[in-house]
């Protein structure tokens, strides 16, 4: 973690999917995962559609396909659940390679890895073609409680500033001999993330004694005014309604 | 710990995303006052703390190395609502910034991680520090408790919400068994890092410690001829925690949550669980995927069943965190009269 931490994920490119205003891009995903959540398990027409829609999402965003593949490793643990499933779910019971599985086990662990992977890939694309600070000005936009984004801003704006101030205090610990490796070493580590917390606080309290010395009267401003035209509406969600489209379909017909 | 998209259904992401925007909606309302005096910029940078901590790597013992999740620490730092508060926006970056948990798995995520575990380390912080010696110090022993507890609290939590919406029947008891075995173990690298990291903030400024506000040492001033006096320090605003209209509305939220869910399972749904138990579930399967379109309509409308249990979810949820707030402001309104 180094000042890239502000940044959070965005891939720095100019397309059509970094174009789009961010609340645009938030109820859109919003929507297609919504959709993908309540698609039937067995629909696997459904999820070839949707892992095809969301490719072509990946590239329409001109992410590279690899940073992609990258961050798909925070599912891990929820990968090695899944792969628990088909052993300790009840029900009718199959032999594969002379294992006994449970059938619906099989398929809740296709259930969990199919759309956990769509969610994290639609994640990934979010906040690959969206800087924060337009994801900030995009969730205002949606309405969200004017305190709620101001506490978000602070945070996504200090990010960096507090990860620099742990990965320095990291340098000066390991330089003393405090390497952080043995139980003996707790209490230099535990003592230092005790001092980031003090600096953290005293900063939040100069950081506000300089708004109000500044004129700030407990409302930020606006950081944005512009809202998304009818056409950057519908364009973003045009992605979500197909699959909401495929969804009801696959519910309804059962397929 | 991050719940991924897919691992609930869809009413029940719904339905703990509502439980998370009526817990943020209520916290905002406490610590209104709050913020309003020391300002958004310090739970914004007690949110970036708690981000950036949860990327620490503590040694916790035997060659292993633990990650805080922080509720417990957040709220004996910082107090409840505003704990709430800096949990969620942690949990709102990571899911919307670094792509870390599902779009719609964030109420689930902010329910159990935002709200359980602060709520439940909070309360047996402050128990404890009922029972334990009258000074600033006994919030290292008490918070450590309420962080071991709070983090096998959320897995129970978790075990619940996958008796209603889990997308696969594992037999609860393994599943409960497994999961609260498993967090213990995470609970107890969450409590001995919670102290460590409690006791050098107790260590340096004392006074910022949330929970051990009204335990403030009195100050002593001696004047020139060797006359001391002793002075109240500045009680902090709202250092008095609105614990007991939060623990009834609490208490309020879960006995009506009980009585509805009654009602709910003398619905279908519960004859379907029960199927699902007892092995039944094959057979339902294979008639819910027959040839004929109609064949989903003459099963008991399965689609149907599921759209009114959503709903009956729903509104379930919406009427009891309603009941819950009213009972809590009255029982605050009624605490405030006979103070007065």
């Amino acid at each position: 973690m180094s000042g890239s931490a502000g940044d959070g994920l965005l891939v720095p490119v100019d397309s059509r999917v970094h174009r789009l205003p961010a609340q645009v891009k938030i109820v859109a995903l919003f929507v297609f995962v919504l959709a993908v959540v309540a698609t039937p398990s067995t629909a696997f027409w459904a999820f070839a559609l949707y892992a095809g829609m969301l490719a072509g999402c990946v590239v329409l965003a001109r992410l590279p396909a690899l940073v992609v593949l990258k961050r798909l490793a925070v599912e891990t643990p929820f990968v090695v659940f899944a792969l628990l499933l088909p052993f300790v779910a009840t029900g009718p019971r199959v032999e594969v390679l002379g294992l006994s599985l449970s059938e619906s086990g099989v398929l809740g662990s296709w259930n969990v890895l199919a759309k956990g992977t769509l969610g994290v890939v639609a994640a990934i694309v979010l906040s690959a073609s969206t800087a924060p600070r337009e994801l900030l000005a995009g969730l205002e936009r949606l309405k969200l409680p004017s305190t709620l984004i101001a506490i978000l801003s602070f945070m996504v704006r200090y990010l960096s500033v507090v990860s620099d101030d742990l990965h320095r205090m990291r340098i000066a610990r390991e330089s003393r001999g405090y390497q952080g490796g043995r139980a003996g070493h707790l209490k230099a580590v535990a003592g230092g993330v005790g001092a980031l917390f003090v600096r953290s606080f005293e900063r939040g309290e100069r950081v506000h004694l300089a708004m109000q010395s500044r004129g700030y009267n407990g409302r930020m401003p606006l950081l944005s005014e512009t809202g998304a035209a009818q056409a950057q509406w519908l364009e973003g969600l045009a992605l979500s309604l197909t699959a909401v489209v495929i969804a009801v379909t696959a519910r309804v017909a059962g397929l | 710990m991050h719940v991924p998209d897919g691992f609930f259904d869809a009413p029940t992401s719904i339905a703990t995303g509502l439980i998370a925007a009526g817990a943020v909606g209520f916290s905002l309302q406490r610590a209104n006052r709050e913020i309003r005096e020391t300002g958004p910029a310090l739970a914004g940078l007690t949110a970036a703390f708690v981000f950036a901590v949860q990327m620490v790597n503590f040694p916790v013992g035997a060659g292993t190395s633990g990650h805080l999740l922080g509720g417990a620490l957040a709220a004996a730092l910082v107090g409840p609502w505003t704990a709430v508060l800096v949990m969620s926006t942690v949990l709102l970056v990571q899911g919307l910034l670094f792509a870390d948990g599902g779009l719609t798995a964030l109420g689930t995520n902010i329910t159990l991680m935002g709200l359980v575990t602060v709520v439940v380390g909070y309360f047996i912080t402050r128990a404890l520090l009922k029972l334990l010696p009258k000074r600033v110090g006994s919030v290292v022993p008490a918070a450590t408790v309420g962080a071991l507890v709070s983090v096998p609290t959320a897995a129970l939590a978790f075990t619940g919400l996958y008796a209603i919406g889990g997308a696969v029947d594992i037999p609860l008891a393994k599943l409960a068994t497994a999961m609260v075995g498993w967090h213990i173990l995470v609970g107890i690298g969450e409590a001995v890092i919670t102290a460590a990291v409690l006791s050098a903030v107790v260590a340096t400024r004392p006074d910022l410690v949330y929970a051990a506000r009204h335990l403030q040492p009195d100050l002593v001033l001696v004047d020139a001829d060797g006359n001391s006096s002793s002075v109240a320090p500045d009680r902090p605003i709202a250092a008095r925690p609105a614990g007991r209209s939060l623990g009834v509305g609490i208490a309020a939220t879960f006995v009506i949550a009980g009585v509805v869910s009654l009602f709910a399972s003398a619905h279908p749904d519960g004859l379907e669980f029960v199927g699902a138990k007892l092995g039944f579930e094959g057979a339902a399967k294979s008639s819910a995927v027959a040839d004929s379109p109609l064949a989903n309509y003459g099963v008991s409308g399965i689609g149907n069943s599921q759209v009114s249990g959503a709903l009956a979810g729903i509104i379930g949820v919406l009427v009891t965190i309603a009941l819950g707030l009213l009972v809590a402001k009255l029982a605050s309104l009624r605490s405030a009269r006979a103070r007065s």
